[in-house]
């Protein structure tokens, strides 16, 4: 049986393909404004990765932001239960997972079998999200990469805004113009972030195992940031932002199991 | 959508309710053509006081015109825009924005200009009430103002032995609001010219009484497999206390609409032909949004009221054994009002004892309150609004939330305005309930 779970967030879309349960393809493409045409591009990718045909896949599952874009898929399952799914299924002793992607951020709290017992999402603003430290990143005139490692040689910490990301980008030029060291700033802007998150994600009152999943997983300052907030170590997947395509692919295995 | 299983029809009152709440802003605005008095004020009051000076007194309450501007989208932004003009904060509440905007474009929101109020006629219930309407004067040009201070402290006191709260009425708590309601007559003689009728207070408050025990009973029978009413129904229906408590149509359209849906809850007529599950919200919604009810109804979920549906304006007593019922009212009881003071006394005694008013002592109160309808009125979870244009209502919902989790009780949070649609994102509130109707296994 082979079923594929297809997140559909607002940056990037992911696809997942499993055979019994084993990944045998993922890809992942940029959004664009044509999404119908980027969920082929992903797809078509994917299945090449596989080596198979869309006729092969027995079930797809839709997820994330533009989860209706999928008109093809048999279910459609919001990405807070994906989540909780393809972490625990990757790590059972996982109990809150906390998703960082380019346009939300959630904390989920889950049982073992990854089924939700509470979840907090950001509210409509950047802050909480990737696309708050790429704006950051364009601000400082760095690519994304470097302001990372910047932020990892800071010692200090200089709060910022973390409330809105307009207000933090005038702060971050401000303290440019005061000539506040760079890599401090760089460290702010994670530092302010993982605050919000981390108020956000004791809404759910955390319990550990704590696995940190979406893209911003591979931003090694802002899980600095996040683990001095937070104070606990983060499970960290090995493809943190596919968890949701994997989690929505086994959960098209249950269905199609089901019937 | 799920199947349906219950039959269900339309509500008979409904016409009715909608000509009662037409006439009311019409004979405001038309006060004045026909001898009448306008008055302004928040919709927490003791109306009834109002009534001792005749029945052509009519009122004009601010929450549910404000409330009214928010489902008007268009004409709340052009309220905003004119109220950040003159340099309002845009993080004070919703409604007074709204009621502010109405006078500063000089629009009714039924149409015409803003019909300018003889006097003010004010309870500080939250921390804005006092000043929207001193606001109100300044902006309206001098119009009478007098304000009633409701901070008396907390009426209800926790009983150990039957774990839960119980009334706990003091004398000088309750006398200092006569006093401020005694001058108040005085000062109402005052602005107005007429002579005030005892007789015709204790009427209006006899209706008072049974308006808000009427509304807790038609709450209460909601309680009933399936749901006779659904909560988006239920806000078009309680405001009629919020406008007027205390003339005779109302309370005549009270028992009209207790008699029908006791009749619904005979019948198993439903408000809601697929009802699999019922959860409750909590504060005001966002009002320009009600939508999100009826997205809840594509799963089979049906909200069956809440703290502020149910408390706003409902009076309720809490039975030994925990059940919530609608309190008796001192007509039901063979009391009999027979002067002023004694009258105003009864009055103060109900209006202190509101559930509503104890938000501002204490977040715990509403926490018990709000488990023990999670439990009689069989709700699966509950949906919180995260309200930015109400600073008083919200006070103690994170708390309150923590209270339902602890209970095992499931919530889901949003974050809105009841009043500002800027401060509410609905596609992602209905992921939000998406994600939530699939944790509580209805999706």
């Amino acid at each position: 049986m082979i079923t594929a779970g297809i997140d559909v967030g607002a940056k990037n879309l992911k696809v997942v393909l499993l055979k019994d349960n084993n990944v045998i393809g993922k890809s992942t493409v940029l959004m664009e404004m044509d999404r119908k045409k980027s969920i082929n591009e992903g797809l078509d990718a994917c299945l090449a990765d596989a080596g198979i045909r869309k006729e092969d896949v027995d079930y797809f599952v839709a997820t994330g932001a533009g989860e209706k874009s999928v008109n093809f898929a048999q279910k459609g399952i919001t990405t807070v239960t994906c989540d909780a799914k393809g972490v625990t299924a990757l790590n059972p002793s996982v109990r809150t997972v906390i998703d960082i992607g380019a346009n939300e951020a959630r904390a989920i709290k889950c049982d073992g079998a990854g089924k939700v017992t509470d979840f907090a999402v950001n509210e409509k603003c950047a802050a909480g999200s990737g696309a708050f430290v790429e704006a950051m990143a364009r601000a400082m005139e760095v690519p994304l990469e470097e302001f990372v490692e910047l932020s990892l040689k800071s010692e200090k910490s200089t709060p910022i805004n973390a409330q809105c990301a307009i207000f933090a980008e005038s702060e971050v030029v401000s303290l440019v113009h005061e000539e506040t060291d760079r890599n401090d700033i760089c460290r702010a802007v994670h530092d302010a972030m993982a605050g919000r998150i981390a108020s956000m994600a004791k809404r759910v009152r955390i319990e550990e195992a704590v696995a940190v999943i979406g893209g911003v997983a591979y931003n090694k300052g802002m899980l600095a940031s996040l683990k001095r907030e937070l104070n606990v170590d983060f499970f960290i997947a090995d493809d943190p932002e596919y968890v949701g395509a994997f989690g929505a692919a086994l959960l098209g295995a249950e269905m199609v199991n089901q019937n | 959508m799920t199947e349906n299983i219950y039959p269900t029809e339309q509500l008979k009152c409904w016409g009715k309710a909608k000509e009662l709440r037409e006439k009311y802003y019409r004979d405001y605005a038309t006060a004045h053509e026909t001898g009448g008095v306008r008055w302004a004020g928040g919709a927490n009051n003791i109306d009834p006081i109002l009534l001792g000076l005749g029945d052509d007194v009519h009122g004009l309450t601010g929450e549910p015109y404000g409330a009214t501007v928010a489902v008007d989208r268009d004409f709340a932004a052009r309220c905003h825009q004119a109220v950040e003009e003159k340099g309002y904060k845009r993080d004070v509440c919703a409604y007074m924005r709204n009621y502010w905007g109405s006078i500063l474009i000089d629009e009714f929101v039924f149409g015409g200009p803003f019909p300018k109020p003889d006097f003010l006629w004010q309870f500080h219930v939250c921390c804005s009430h006092a000043k929207w309407y001193e606001e109100v004067a300044r902006i309206e040009k001098d119009v009478p103002y007098y304000c009633t201070d409701l901070s008396a402290g907390f009426y209800y006191e926790w009983d150990e032995a039957l774990g839960q709260y119980q009334p706990a009425p003091k004398d000088y708590r309750i006398q200092y609001v006569v006093d401020q309601l005694q001058e108040g007559i005085e000062w109402l003689e005052k602005v107005t010219g007429r002579k005030y009728d005892d007789e015709k207070l204790i009427k209006a408050a006899y209706n008072y009484f049974e308006s808000l025990s009427l509304w807790a009973e038609i709450c209460v029978l909601n309680k009933a497999v399936p749901a006779p009413l659904d909560e988006k129904t239920m806000f078009s229906l309680y405001v009629f206390s919020a406008l007027q408590k205390s003339k005779d149509e109302y309370v005549e359209f009270f028992r009209e609409l207790r008699d029908e849906v006791q009749d619904r809850v005979d019948r198993g007529i439903a408000a809601l032909a697929n009802e699999k599950a019922r959860i409750m919200s909590d504060i005001q919604p966002p009002w320009g949004f009600l939508s999100i009810f009826r997205y809840l109804e594509d799963f089979g979920c049906v909200s069956v009221g809440s703290y502020y549906t149910f408390c706003l304006m409902g009076m309720w007593q809490i039975e030994k054994d925990g059940t919530l019922n609608a309190r008796e009212t001192p007509q039901s009881k063979g009391i009999v009002l027979k002067d002023r003071e004694q009258t105003l006394k009864m009055l103060a005694d109900w209006m202190l004892s509101q559930f509503m008013s104890t938000l501002f002592y204490t977040h715990k109160f509403k926490s018990d309150i709000m488990i023990k309808i999670a439990e009689q009125w069989k709700c699966i979870g509950a949906i919180m609004h995260y309200n930015r244009g109400c600073e008083g209502l919200t006070l103690g919902v994170a708390e309150n939330r923590m209270a339902l989790m602890e209970a095992g009780i499931p919530v889901v949070s949003y974050e809105g305005n009841m009043g500002d649609e800027r401060e509410f994102d609905l596609a992602e509130t209905q992921g939000k309930i998406d994600a939530f109707m699939e944790s509580l296994g209805l999706k």
